[in-house]
């Protein structure tokens, strides 16, 4: 977590801040459970990024509007209490919408409430910007939460069915990897892409330590 | 990110009781009415994609078949479905054609599996007193093998007139239905495992199993009440 | 280089003409009559195989040098080994797009992700085989016979599958080639219709397995050796042998109708050559006396747990794994006494 610079952020820099620069899953390493769990494929990727990037913009959007009238006391219970709210709402949202995809996340939509993206985001950002920061920030989790979880559910789809979004990329006889499918592969293909970014990162940029510029991982 | 806590900024004034407690309460008021409303809105949208969701997955497996209805299988007979399942009943949905005349039982049966609860719905027929249908409703089995229950062709064909008569005793199934390695199967009630998943299917067979010996004892003697669509 | 009138050094002082590159050349020419053996036995099919995962291993442990911007490390033998190794542990019809993939995953993910050789944790070459059984487990259980007529002058059609295509099913082509072939290994064909293999047909090779481990006799005086020139340490495969025996045994005695007898076990699969070439890799294995006779009894024993209750027909891979990943532990827990120290034991 860098300290403030004299200058501060664009609302255009706040937006993109969680695509890339803070990505939360290839770079801060949040929210792994979900996106072990639920990236067999890219429309279960999908539909959790999106339902993930509900409960956090509105959250965001809600803590942040209320933020003055929060004594720092009852602070957690109340964030707790709003991410619980949207939480519940996205699960008869989703209900409404697709049973299928509702039986494909299974319990990891209410477990969105532990994604520790949401409260983390809640505490560290929205408590301390005004509404429409604190949005744009939210979105941009958001995405960077579904193109990380994508990412991982394309190619797992790829190569464990052969598929993506269910149409099939190669004809009938191709040979689905079993593995990508279970959770062997979820690790296999995350670490593939951390691989892929912690490169890509150092080439760019090249730093004399040789630490890779990484957080601890939280479920 | 957001300005870091100065360590020469005054402490900030302790918050009074009736602040927290006025912030928590109103906070709480808007959650709930964001709930409800949720609820509210949705409930309508849920109900039917649940309907349609039960009509295709018992029209599947009971071919012919154009409306169903719920019911549930109480100790003092067959009772419509409504609310929750009553202590000692068994949810089973009857399938009728477009004449209205009754083509089969379907009835959802569930086992641990490999990997978690394996859930199963199943048709029986009424008349040959077999179950002659069986589609999975819900698994999480590994890909390439348990899940293989809802696709070989060889594993869905032990269900085409797997016995389920009653037995002398007409409180229990005159045979248990279990499953057996694949290849041996002898006797009209039980299921050839499919090689390499036999975990998952036994898991099938526990769950038809269970269901049915709860299901058709207090189903078959009001069979005759069900012949018309309601 | 001009020495010194007198040079003050510690020991040793003698030292033997030892480097990685001698070691892995001999542990090569080990590995070369299994590979022809195997070839022999099933022909054309197995030498693209043993060709392809070579060239494979070797690709990707040269782009892993090139990403990871040292040297080549292709001279040392390392990835030859493994790629020699991995092969033999395959189906000799596998498809050779599948043996590519065994191969990059061997290196890639079982050595250069560690840091190369002398630091991964687990044996490369059952790795990459693991990968492939968790990947492409219709593909890896499915065999040819051995000794077929036409294998040198025909490929399997298994063999040339497009990558990442799904292998054609070859039991008819297996039957028409080689009368009553049933297509199932001894241990499975032990475990699901317990029926047992003569010993004669394993010391022949007539039997269905991966590619390089039929013949027992052949990988114990390959490795014999090895061990003589003492590069691989004797006990470890002593150790496995003889507690998958005993192992063996004492089921024997308890059920003799349900359990084959040591000599089945010892020959069945893949475990001589597991116990000779991929316990025994100095890398991944114990250093210390006393943990190299545990890391060798867990693996014999382990194999023979998974054989006989596990859902697998074999075991040997699983538990070389295992023990490599006990290895560092076992280590620690075995440190020979220093002389005037306390037992490890003792220490309160």
């Amino acid at each position: 977590m860098s300290l403030p610079g004299p200058k501060p952020r664009s609302n255009l820099e706040e937006l993109l801040e969680g695509i890339w620069k803070q990505n939360p899953v290839f770079i801060m390493m949040l929210g792994m459970c979900p996106t072990l769990a639920v990236s067999v494929s890219a429309v279960n990727a999908l539909s959790m990024g999106l339902a993930t990037g509900f409960v956090l913009s509105g959250s965001t959007l809600l803590v942040s509007l209320i933020r003055n009238i929060v004594p720092r006391e009852v602070r957690i219970a109340t964030y707790i209490l709003i991410i619980a709210t949207f939480v519940t709402v996205v699960d008869y949202l989703i209900q409404a919408i697709s049973l299928a995809i509702y039986e494909a996340l299974g319990a990891f939509i209410q477990l969105i409430v532990v994604n520790c993206i949401i409260l983390g985001r809640a505490e560290a950002h929205a408590a301390r910007n005004p509404p429409l920061r604190a949005l744009l920030n939210a979105l941009g989790m958001s995405m960077g939460f579904t193109i990380g979880l994508l990412a991982l559910g394309a190619v797992r789809e790829i190569l464990g069915a052969g598929k993506l979004f269910g149409i099939s990329l190669f004809g009938p006889d191709f040979q689905p990897w079993v593995v990508m499918m279970l959770p062997p592969g979820g690790f296999f293909v995350l670490g593939a892409w951390l691989l892929f970014f912690n490169w890509f990162n150092r080439r760019k940029t090249p730093v004399a330590s040789d630490k890779p510029a990484q957080g601890h991982a939280h479920v | 990110m957001s300005a870091p806590p100065r360590l020469d900024a005054p402490l900030p004034q302790p918050a009074s009781s009736t602040a927290m407690l006025r912030t928590l309460g109103l906070v709480a008021g808007l959650c709930g009415i964001l709930i409800v409303s949720a609820y509210q809105g949705t409930q309508e949208a849920v109900t039917a994609n649940r309907k349609i969701a039960l009509e295709r997955a018992v029209f599947q497996i009971i071919p012919g078949a154009q409306r169903v209805d719920e019911y549930f299988a109480t100790r003092g007979g067959l009772v419509p479905a409504q609310g929750n399942v009553p202590d000692g009943a068994v949810k089973f949905y009857a399938a009728y054609d477009t004449a209205g005349k009754l083509r089969g039982i379907a009835a959802e049966g569930a086992a641990r599996g490999y990997a978690d609860t394996v859930r199963v719905l199943y048709a029986y027929d009424p008349v040959r007193r077999v179950i002659n249908g069986m589609g999975v409703i819900y698994m999480r089995e590994t890909p390439g093998i348990g899940d293989k229950i809802a696709t070989d062709s060889a594993f869905l064909r032990n269900f085409q007139a797997l016995d389920a008569s009653l037995g002398a005793d007409p409180q229990t199934l005159a045979n248990t239905i279990r499953v057996v390695k694949q290849g041996s199967k002898q006797h009209p009630w039980e299921i050839d495992a499919i090689s390499g998943a036999t975990i998952t299917s036994k898991a099938v067979g526990r769950g038809i199993n269970d269901s049915a010996g709860r299901l058709l004892p207090l189903l078959v003697p009001h069979l005759a009440s069900l012949k018309e669509a309601r | 280089m001009s020495s010194p009138l007198t040079e003050l050094r510690t020991a040793p002082h003698v030292k033997r003409n030892l480097g990685v590159e001698r070691i892995m050349s001999h542990v090569v020419l080990a590995l070369l009559p299994i590979a022809a053996f195997a070839v022999w036995q099933y022909g054309l099919s197995a030498l693209a195989l043993i060709i392809t995962v070579i060239a494979s291993c070797l690709l990707t442990e040269r782009l892993c040098n090139r990403l990871g911007g040292v040297a080549s490390t292709l001279s040392d033998g390392s990835a030859t080994i493994t790629g020699l190794l991995l092969a033999l542990t395959l189906p000799p019809a596998f498809p050779l797009w599948m043996g590519a993939v065994a191969g990059f995953m061997a290196i890639a993910l079982g050595k250069a992700l560690f840091g190369g050789l002398g630091f991964n944790v687990l044996n490369p070459a059952l790795v990459g085989r693991a990968f492939v059984q968790a990947a492409f487990p219709a593909a890896i259980t499915s065999w040819v016979p051995a000794y077929a007529p036409e294998r040198f002058s025909a490929f399997v059609p298994t063999t040339w599958t497009l990558p990442f295509m799904t292998p054609p099913d070859i039991s008819a082509w297996a039957k028409a080639a080689v009368d009553g072939f049933t297509g199932a290994t001894p241990l499975a064909r032990w475990k699901f219709e317990n029926v047992l293999t003569s010993p004669i047909d394993f010391l022949s090779g007539a039997v269905t397995a991966s590619a390089g481990e039929t013949s027992a006799i052949l990988i114990l005086l390959c490795g014999l050796y090895l061990a003589a020139r003492r590069f691989l340490d004797w006990r470890i495969p002593v150790a496995v042998l003889a507690s998958a025996a005993l192992t063996a045994w004492i089921f024997q005695l308890m059920d003799p109708v349900r359990y084959p007898d040591p000599l089945f076990a010892l020959l069945s699969g893949g475990l001589v050559i597991g116990a000779m070439f991929m316990a025994t890799d100095m890398v991944t294995s114990p250093v210390t006396p006393l943990g190299v006779w545990l890391y060798g009894v867990f693996i014999g024993v382990l194999t023979m747990m998974i054989r006989y209750f596990g859902g697998l027909t074999e075991g040997v891979m699983y538990a070389i794994l295992f023990g490599n990943a006990l290895a560092p532990l076992i280590d620690r827990l075995t440190p020979p006494r220093v002389f005037g120290h306390p037992r490890l034991w003792s220490r309160s």
